[in-house]
């Protein structure tokens, strides 16, 4: 059951991203593009996403899971070093090709070579990324 | 108003509702980044099987959508090291930040998250600041 809500969760998102345009690469850039030809769409996806997810966090107090188990507490970590640093890289990736993760895996289907190639580049930083969050601990650790 | 406009709102709403779903059925936050990323370093072999199944429905829907649609537009680079480069940058930073779009931007933010609140406003700004430099100055992309 948890697999087929899954599913579907994954379903509705990879329509919504479909929907919204995320999955245009011009859309995202255009967006990030503010002293060029300025895109406001992305602020109405993330204003229409926000919304409901305001609501559904509303919905937790007090209350479990539909199928079990605990909602995720708030994390007490400070926005940190690593955090920073790991949103740059990424905002600076997702800023030179306009694709993020969701989309990334939303346009495997229809998006080509590119986004293959795109998406096993991904993986590869992702497996990557525990060896540099180590050493960044361990030089922070140093200091 | 702006057709691309509204199908961002409705879009939106899908991807809220999503999160809403994943969220209140299976105690989840709906963050593509650490879905997949947990997959690929092993850190979520536990529960292996919700996030293939997430993944697979991420995947093929689109794809069903696009197809009976004749297409969708992506306008992804053809430049292969602009991707490569970005494509890890991407899973790198992600990683490294516990988050990407959907799990510090959609589902961080609307709780009032402050370490979602923080990343958001860095990768939009280091996003902003690359296209500044590598489409306006360098030409790049």
């Amino acid at each position: 059951m948890r697999g087929l809500i899954a599913f579907v969760a994954g379903a509705v998102f990879g329509a919504g991203l479909l929907v919204s345009g995320m999955t245009d690469t011009t859309k995202v850039q255009g967006w990030l593009d503010i002293f060029g030809d300025w895109n406001p769409t992305l602020a109405f996806v993330m204003g229409g996403a926000i919304i409901p997810m305001a609501i559904a966090w509303r919905f937790t107090i007090g209350r479990k899971p539909v199928l079990g188990g605990s909602f995720p507490p708030q994390s007490d970590a400070k926005p940190g070093r690593n955090l920073v640093i790991g949103s740059t890289l990424f905002g600076a990736g997702w800023g030179l090709a306009g694709l993020c993760p969701g989309p990334a895996m939303a346009s495997l289907g229809f998006g080509g070579s590119g986004a293959i190639l795109f998406l096993v580049a991904m993986m590869a930083g992702m497996a990557a990324a525990p060896t540099l969050r180590s050493r960044l601990d361990a030089q922070s650790a140093a200091v | 108003m702006h057709i691309d406009w509204i199908m961002g709102l409705a879009g939106g709403v899908l991807i809220g509702v999503a999160g809403a779903i994943f969220l209140l059925a299976n105690g989840r936050i709906m963050g593509a980044s650490g879905l997949l990323g947990g997959l690929v370093d092993g850190t979520g072999q536990h529960d292996w099987a919700e996030r293939a199944a997430f993944i697979a429905g991420l995947v093929v829907t689109p794809a069903i959508i696009a197809f009976a649609m004749g297409g969708a537009q992506t306008h992804l680079t053809g430049n292969i090291a602009v991707i490569l480069i970005a494509g890890i940058l991407v899973g790198i930073g992600t990683r490294l930040a516990n988050g990407c779009t959907s799990g510090h931007g959609v589902c961080g933010i609307s709780r009032l998250s402050l370490r979602g609140i923080v990343a958001t406003v860095f990768y939009i700004g280091a996003g902003g600041l690359t296209v500044i430099i590598f489409k306006h100055l360098l030409g790049i992309i």
